[in-house]
């Protein structure tokens, strides 16, 4: 009865990953396929790979993207950290209301968030591109960084920064050597999380950029209407690269468990 | 520590700009007409009178709200048993299984939701194996289900990771004193299990029912182009016929259904926790 059960839910189980993965691999396999094809294997082939490196279009995309969600991620990141460290000596009155617009962007549908930026760029007259694709980030970013720093704030001892300065550092010195380093670890996943958010962004990017600027998103969803393998050529490597790095985070912190086990 | 203050300053300027001015632009075109600049500001409805009055856009908001339902359910009836048995496997099996779901999370939406058109296509892969079996193709591209199949798949990992964030914090010695007083494995799943992961499940809806009802390019890249849901009304107004007063007040009241919702699950939460002795 009790190896039934077990049975029945690994199958379970297998059916649920085979659907999780069954678009990840159909994109791997056929970034090969030697035909134009999205439904028919034919052959080994390498042409789609070469043929997204040789379409400047696509290498624009993600040259866009990369840089976009590079610097995005480090002003959020120090924008939202000087913030949160901000806040977590102001007021509450302040504090909650800080906290209740940053809710906003990350409650609101992000399609509602896209055109109230739309509206906001285009009636200022800034010209939409790379810099409202920019600032649009930065703005939906922020809040994502302060969410991951300020819980680390609230469990640092008050008066550390004021044991620091009794000793003779300036507030700066303070800042720096006392209590960046000890929300360290909120800051590198808040980067984290801002960097991820940036790099996958689809619907705030897509309302808020024109000039010929797009995303990896915006690309993926134009070429979509026509038959397009090398989407699935650059699909593959992001799937590989993003692969690599989740199993490097998982698999070194067990590596180095082991070694002090031993 | 005043010097530390005044660090908060410069964000909160920003935010007064980049995101409550922005809202604020929403709320005034979707109460202006066309035509209207700020001198001429006049208050009007006539933006939603024409949203309610067209049995189209009536439509068009049913079926976003059923494709949404439906999708949430089925994200709890698929999701639900995944995160309890993850929950219940043994710690190694356990973080793996957990990085296998995730994983995809990771990986841009769009590109997954193009690769599910191939797999759909009438002469695609799923068709292609059917055909083995002499089965004859079944068309699902362009399709409700596929539809459904498309946000489900996007949305499913954020139901499961909720559920199992919940029974994972539950005191599993309710379960061994639901055994000694003698109740059988249904009862024990029931009585202490289910009620004590709905916190679980329902912030598992909220994160569902909202990317799910806003939806654009599921239902675009899915759904073909005349598969119309509420958020392809809104991109169609912004971006092609450029009635920015029309597209904002139906944004409003998608936000305003939106935060309806999350307002009763909200209420729910606190009714369950109340009646379960306020475990979280």
């Amino acid at each position: 009865m009790k190896k039934e059960r077990k049975i029945i839910s690994q199958i379970f189980m297998a059916i649920m990953l085979l659907f999780f993965y069954a678009p990840i691999i159909y994109t791997v396999v056929f970034s090969f396929n030697g035909n134009k094809s999205l439904t028919h294997l034919s052959g080994f082939s390498l042409k789609w790979y070469e043929k997204m490196f040789s379409s400047s279009d696509m290498m624009s995309g993600i040259v866009y993207t990369v840089l976009i969600a590079v610097i995005a991620t480090i002003v959020s990141t120090i924008v939202g950290t000087i913030t949160a460290i901000g806040l977590s000596k102001s007021n509450n009155v302040l504090k909650t209301m800080v906290e209740r617009t940053n809710d906003l962007p990350i409650m609101n549908p992000e399609i509602v968030t896209a055109i109230g930026l739309l509206m906001f760029f285009s009636s200022l007259g800034i010209k939409k591109g790379f810099v409202t694709m920019l600032l649009a980030h930065i703005m939906f970013c922020i809040p994502y960084v302060m969410l991951s720093v300020t819980p680390k704030l609230r469990r640092l001892d008050p008066n550390l920064a004021d044991a620091c300065m009794d000793l003779g550092a300036t507030p700066f010195q303070a800042l720096i050597k006392v209590i960046v380093p000890q929300i360290m670890p909120g800051i590198i996943s808040g980067a984290l999380i801002a960097f991820t958010m940036s790099f996958d962004d689809f619907i705030i990017s897509y309302f808020v950029t024109g000039n010929g600027v797009n995303n990896i998103s915006i690309m993926v969803y134009t070429m979509s209407k026509r038959i397009n393998p090398s989407i699935n050529a650059l699909s593959t490597i992001i799937i590989l690269l993003i692969t690599i790095v989740l199993v490097l985070i998982n698999i070194i912190p067990l590596i180095k468990e082991r070694k002090q086990v031993k | 520590m005043k010097q530390f203050r005044n660090m908060a300053y410069p964000y909160v300027v920003w935010i007064a700009i980049m995101i409550v001015l922005p809202m604020l632009l929403i709320v005034m075109y979707a109460f202006t007409k066309k035509g209207n600049d700020v001198t001429t500001f006049r208050f009007t409805l006539e933006n939603f009178t024409y949203f309610f009055s067209d049995p189209i856009f009536i439509d068009v908001l049913e079926r976003s709200l059923v494709i949404a339902v439906l999708t949430t359910v089925i994200c709890i009836l698929l999701g639900y048993p995944v995160a309890y048995i993850i929950a219940n496997a043994n710690p190694k099996a356990k973080t793996m299984l957990v990085l296998l779901i995730t994983l995809p999370m990771w990986i841009n939406m769009l590109v997954r939701t193009y690769a599910w058109m191939g797999i759909l296509q009438d002469d695609g892969v799923i068709n292609g194996i059917l055909g083995y079996f002499g089965i004859a193709p079944i068309k699902m591209l362009h399709t409700s289900f596929a539809v459904v199949l498309g946000m489900v798949y996007n949305f499913i990992p954020f139901m499961i990771l909720q559920i199992y964030t919940s029974l994972t914090k539950m005191d599993k010695s309710l379960l061994d004193a639901a055994n000694d007083l003698g109740a059988n494995k249904l009862q024990r799943f029931l009585k202490v299990t289910l009620p004590l992961s709905l916190p679980g499940v329902i912030s598992g809806i909220t994160l569902v029912f909202l990317p799910a009802v806003s939806s654009f390019f599921i239902p675009k890249l899915l759904g073909g182009g005349q598969y119309v849901l509420i958020g392809n009304v809104i991109e169609s107004q912004f971006l092609t016929s450029g009635n920015w007063n029309f597209g904002s007040a139906i944004s409003l009241i998608m936000a305003i259904i939106i935060m309806l919702s999350m307002y009763i699950a909200k209420r729910v939460d606190k009714d369950t926790s109340a009646k379960t002795g306020g475990a979280k």
